[in-house]
C-alpha cells in the first residue's frame, strides 16, 4: 500500500506540496531572470 | 474628533479620546474573557455557526477595504499613473494596518492562536484555501510593512535604509499585487467547500473571481473615502501636491469604479446564467440578493459615473461610502446571512454583543494607531529632504 | 504508523512522498481515485432502529467522554431534534413518520467519515486524515481552531470546544479508530441490540446493503445513502423512509469535497506564474511610454532651440557684419590718418633735411614708425 495513493485528497496533498515549492522558486526566479534579460539595456 | 487637527497640544480629555478610551477599556475586559473563558463567554459562535462576525467582518471585510495599498501601487508604479503618487502613502499605510488588523484579530477569533504559524513551520495543509490565505496574508503583511518603512525611515532619519527600501519599490509592487490578488480571490474560495450550505445566488464556482474583483472595487472607494475623512481631520497635514492632486485622485478612482462596478455586475449576471439561478430571484433571498445587486452594485456604479462625467467630486466621494457599504454587506451575505440558510431561524447565528465589542475595539486601535502615524510621519506630505526624488 | 511519520513531514518531506507516489497514482488508475480497497465502514439499517440509546451510551464510554446530564435510559430526550456535541459523538432522533400513524422512525447520526473528507480537504494544518482503516481521525496536538473544518463538512458533524479558553479541540466520531486496530468492534456497533448496526469492508457492506434491499423491495427505499453522496462515506444508510424525512440531505452531490476546491487551487500557481509577466510587462509599456513622451518632449525642446539659435546666429552674423564695416571704416580711416601723418612727417623732415642737412638714420626711423602707426590702427 505504501507509495500508492487511494484518495483524491492524498493526491492533491502531495501535488499542491509540490506546486507550492514550484511557486516559492517562481518567486525567487522571476526577479533574478528579469535582470539577466535587462542587465544589457542601457 | 476635532482634536485630531491638533493631538499634540490642549488636554487629551477630549471627546474623542473619552470614546475612544472606553472603547480600549471595554476591548480590554472582553479580551481577558476571552482568554479565560474561552469563546463561549463573548461569542454566540455554535457547532452550526463556527464562524462569526470576527470572520465575517474583522477578517472578510478587513481585508477587502485593505485592497487600496495593492491597487494604488499597482495604478501608480506599474500603470505609471504618477498623477496618483500621493495617494499612495496614505493607501499603504490602511492596507498595512488593515492586514495588521486582520492578523490581530483572527488571535481572538481561532481556538489556539499561538499556532498561527503551525500551518507554515508544522505541518503544511497544502489542499486547504485557507492555507492559501494563510500563507499570502502573513507574506503581504511582510510587504507592506516593508512598503510603508520609507515613511518611518524618513521619520526616523535613517537615509541609507530608505534608499534601499525605495529601490525595491517595483519588486515589491509586484509582488504585492500577486498576493493580493491570490488571497484576495482565496478568500472567496473558503466557500466553495461548502456548496450545501450557502445559498445558491450567493455560491458560485465564480466566488473567487467575485472576491477579487470586488476587492479592486472596494479598495479604490476605500482610497476616495478615506481620502475625504483624512480631509476632514488632517486638511493641516498635507501639503500642496497632496491636495492638488487629491481631487484628480477622487475623480479617477471615482471612474475606474464605476467601470470595474459595471464589469462586476455584468460577471454576476453571469453567475446566474451559467447555474441557472434565475428562478431564485422570485423568492425571499432573491430580493434580498436584487438589493445587494441594484443598490449596492448598479446604484453606486452610475452614481460614480454621473460624478466622473460632471467631475463632481463632491457626489464621488458619498458615493465611495455606498459602495464600501455594499462590500460589507456582500461579505456579511456570503459568510453569515446566506450561509447556513438552510437551517431553522433557532439554529441561525446572530452575534454577541461583546463580539461587535471587539470588531468596534479593533477598529479603534486602527483609527488611534493611523493618527498617531499621520501627525508624526510623512504621509500625507512628503518629507522635505526627498521632494526632489521620483 | 501514518499519523507518526506525518509529523515528519516538513515542505520537503511533503514533497518527497508525492514525488515517490505521484507515478504510480497515475499509473494506476489515470486520476480516478476509488478510496482504500479494504477501508471498514458501518452499515445501519434505519428500518432496524429502535432508538434505545445503546449505543449513545457505549459511545461514551468507549471515548470517556463526559458524563450526560440524564441516564443514556432516558428517551425523552428524543423529543426535540439533537444534534452532536462534544460530549456526544453520536445522537439518535426520533421522527414521527407521516401518513399510517405508524412507528416513529429512529436515526442514528455520527461522523459518516467521508472518502474524500471535506474536513481533511479544508484544515489548513492536515489535522484531519483518511485512515487506511476506515477512520477519519483528527490530531489535536496541530489543531490552530479555525474551524473551518466546521464550515467545511456537508453533514455538519465536528463540534467544538467553545467553553474551554484554551485547549479547545474539534470533537467527532474516531469510528472507534484505536479499538478497530486492536481487532475490536467500534462502541456503538458492539452495543446495538436489533443489529441496526453492521461493521464491516465498505464493499462487503454494500453488498449486504443491496441484498437487504433486494430481498424487501416494499420496505425500502431504493437507495443507499453514503455510496455516492459527496463522494462515497464509510457509514452507509438504507432506510424505510425517504431520507429527506429523517433530516438527511438529499442534496449535497455526489461531487468529493476536494473537487469543489481543486480549480481555485490550481489557478494559485498560474497566477503565481503569469501575473509577474503581465504586470512587469504593463509597467514595461508604460515606461517605454513615458520614455517616448520625454524623447519626444526632448526633441522638441531641441528642435525648439535650434530654431532660436539660427535665429540667435543671423542676428550675430548681422551684427558682425556691421562691426566688420565699421572696422573697415575705421582702420580706413586710420590708414588715411597715418598717411597724412607720414606725408606731413615728411614734409616736416624734409624741411628739417633743408635746414639742416647730412643724416640719413632719423629718416629711416620716421619711416618705422609711420609703419608701426598703420599696424596700430
Amino acid at each position: 500500500m505504501e507509495g500508492q495513493i487511494f484518495t483524491l485528497q492524498d493526491f492533491m496533498y502531495s501535488t499542491k506540496s509540490i506546486t507550492y515549492l514550484v511557486i516559492v522558486a517562481a518567486l525567487i526566479l522571476f526577479p533574478i531572470f528579469w535582470r539577466f534579460l535587462t542587465s544589457r539595456d542601457e | 474628533m476635532s482634536d485630531t487637527r491638533t493631538p499634540t497640544g490642549g488636554t487629551l480629555l477630549t471627546p474623542f479620546n473619552i470614546v475612544a478610551g472606553l472603547i480600549l477599556l471595554i476591548g480590554a475586559v472582553i479580551t481577558v474573557l476571552r482568554f479565560t473563558g474561552g469563546l463561549a463567554a463573548v461569542s454566540n459562535l455554535s457547532d452550526y455557526n463556527p464562524w462569526g462576525l470576527w470572520i465575517g467582518f474583522d477578517l472578510l471585510v478587513g481585508v477587502a477595504l485593505a485592497a487600496g495599498g495593492f491597487v494604488t501601487s499597482a495604478a501608480c508604479y506599474i500603470f505609471g499613473l504618477k498623477r496618483y503618487h500621493s495617494a499612495v502613502r496614505p493607501a499603504i499605510l490602511t492596507a498595512f494596518l488593515g492586514y495588521a488588523l486582520v492578523v490581530f484579530a483572527l488571535h481572538y477569533d481561532v481556538g489556539r492562536p499561538w499556532r498561527l504559524p503551525y500551518p507554515f513551520i508544522v505541518q503544511p495543509g497544502t489542499t486547504s484555501l485557507l492555507f492559501e490565505v494563510g500563507a499570502c496574508v502573513a507574506l503581504y503583511l511582510t510587504v507592506l510593512f516593508i512598503e510603508y518603512t520609507p515613511a518611518a525611515l524618513e521619520w526616523l532619519g535613517l537615509k541609507r535604509a530608505r534608499s534601499i527600501v525605495v529601490k525595491l519599490t517595483l519588486l515589491l509592487t509586484i509582488f504585492g499585487v500577486v498576493l493580493s490578488t491570490l488571497h484576495q480571490s482565496s478568500l472567496g474560495a473558503l466557500f466553495l467547500i461548502a456548496p450545501s450550505k450557502l445559498h445558491p445566488l450567493w455560491y458560485s464556482a465564480y466566488l473567487p473571481v467575485y472576491f477579487f474583483i470586488s476587492a479592486i472595487i472596494a479598495g479604490l472607494s476605500m482610497v476616495i473615502f478615506e481620502s475625504s475623512m483624512a480631509h476632514k481631520y488632517f486638511h493641516d497635514k498635507m501639503d500642496d501636491t497632496h491636495l492638488a492632486e487629491a481631487d484628480g485622485v477622487a475623480l479617477g478612482f471615482g471612474k475606474a469604479a464605476s467601470f470595474v462596478l459595471f464589469g462586476y455586475f455584468i460577471i454576476k449576471v453571469v453567475g446566474l446564467a451559467v447555474d441557472n439561478n434565475w428562478h431564485y430571484l422570485v423568492s425571499g433571498w432573491g430580493a434580498w440578493y436584487l438589493v445587494e445587486i441594484i443598490g449596492f452594485v448598479l446604484l453606486p456604479c452610475y452614481l460614480y459615473a454621473v460624478g466622473a462625467r460632471d467631475k463632481n467630486v463632491k457626489l464621488i466621494r458619498r458615493t465611495s461610502g455606498l459602495a464600501v457599504l455594499g462590500i460589507v454587506l456582500n461579505r456579511f451575505n456570503i459568510s453569515l446571512i446566506a450561509f447556513n440558510y438552510h437551517l431553522p431561524s433557532s439554529e441561525r447565528y446572530f452575534p454577541h454583543w461583546m463580539e461587535i465589542g471587539i470588531s468596534v475595539f479593533v477598529v479603534t486601535v486602527g483609527v488611534l494607531v493611523y493618527r498617531f502615524i499621520v501627525t508624526h510621519m510623512p504621509i500625507l506630505y512628503e518629507h522635505p529632504d526627498y521632494k526632489e526624488e521620483h | 504508523m501514518a499519523i507518526t511519520r506525518r509529523k515528519f513531514l516538513s515542505w520537503m518531506g511533503a514533497a518527497g512522498v508525492g514525488v515517490t507516489v505521484g507515478k504510480s497514482a497515475q499509473a494506476a488508475s489515470n486520476k480516478h481515485f476509488t478510496g482504500y480497497p479494504d477501508g471498514m465502514g458501518v452499515l445501519h439499517d434505519i428500518a432496524r432502529c429502535v432508538g434505545c440509546r445503546s449505543c449513545e451510551a457505549a459511545c461514551n464510554t468507549v471515548n470517556q467522554l463526559p458524563p450526560p446530564e440524564t441516564s443514556f435510559k432516558d428517551l425523552a430526550v428524543l423529543d426535540r431534534k439533537r444534534r452532536t456535541t462534544p460530549a456526544e459523538y453520536t445522537v439518535v432522533n426520533r421522527f414521527d413518520a407521516a401518513g399510517e400513524g405508524s412507528k416513529p422512525i429512529y436515526s442514528k447520526n455520527q461522523c459518516n467519515h467521508c472518502l474524500e473528507p471535506a474536513c481533511a480537504s479544508a484544515c489548513f494544518v492536515k489535522a484531519f486524515s483518511k485512515s487506511e482503516e476506515g477512520a477519519v481521525v483528527y490530531d489535536a496536538s496541530v489543531c490552530v481552531g479555525c474551524r473551518y473544518c466546521m464550515i467545511a463538512c456537508p453533514f455538519e458533524i465536528p463540534t467544538y470546544e467553545y467553553d474551554k479558553a484554551l485547549t479547545p479541540r474539534v470533537m467527532k466520531c474516531t469510528l472507534c479508530h484505536p479499538r478497530v486496530q486492536e481487532g475490536k468492534l467500534p462502541g456503538c456497533v458492539e452495543s446495538c441490540p436489533t443489529e441496526a448496526l453492521t461493521f464491516g469492508k465498505r464493499e462487503d457492506l454494500l453488498k449486504i446493503a443491496r441484498e437487504r434491499i433486494r430481498r424487501n423491495p416494499d420496505l425500502y427505499i431504493d437507495h443507499i445513502y453514503g455510496e455516492h453522496e459527496m463522494g462515497g462515506t464509510s457509514w452507509l444508510y438504507i432506510s424505510n423512509v425517504p431520507f429527506r424525512d429523517i433530516g438527511m440531505r438529499e442534496d449535497l452531490g455526489v461531487t468529493p469535497a476536494p473537487a469543489l476546491t481543486s480549480g481555485a487551487l490550481g489557478s494559485v500557481p498560474i497566477v503565481v506564474g503569469l501575473w509577474p509577466v503581465l504586470l512587469t510587462g504593463i509597467y514595461a509599456i508604460s515606461q517605454r511610454k513615458d520614455k517616448v513622451a520625454e524623447e519626444e518632449q526632448a526633441l522638441a525642446v531641441e528642435a525648439a532651440r535650434t530654431a532660436t539659435q539660427d535665429e540667435a546666429a543671423a542676428e550675430l552674423k548681422k551684427t558682425l557684419e556691421m562691426k566688420e564695416k565699421e572696422k573697415e571704416t575705421a582702420v580706413n580711416m586710420a590708414v588715411k590718418k597715418a598717411l597724412e601723418e607720414a606725408a606731413k612727417a615728411q614734409e616736416e623732415a624734409a624741411q628739417a633735411r633743408e635746414e639742416a642737412a647730412p643724416e640719413a638714420a632719423p629718416e629711416v626711423q620716421d619711416d618705422k614708425d609711420a609703419k608701426q602707426t598703420e599696424e596700430d590702427s
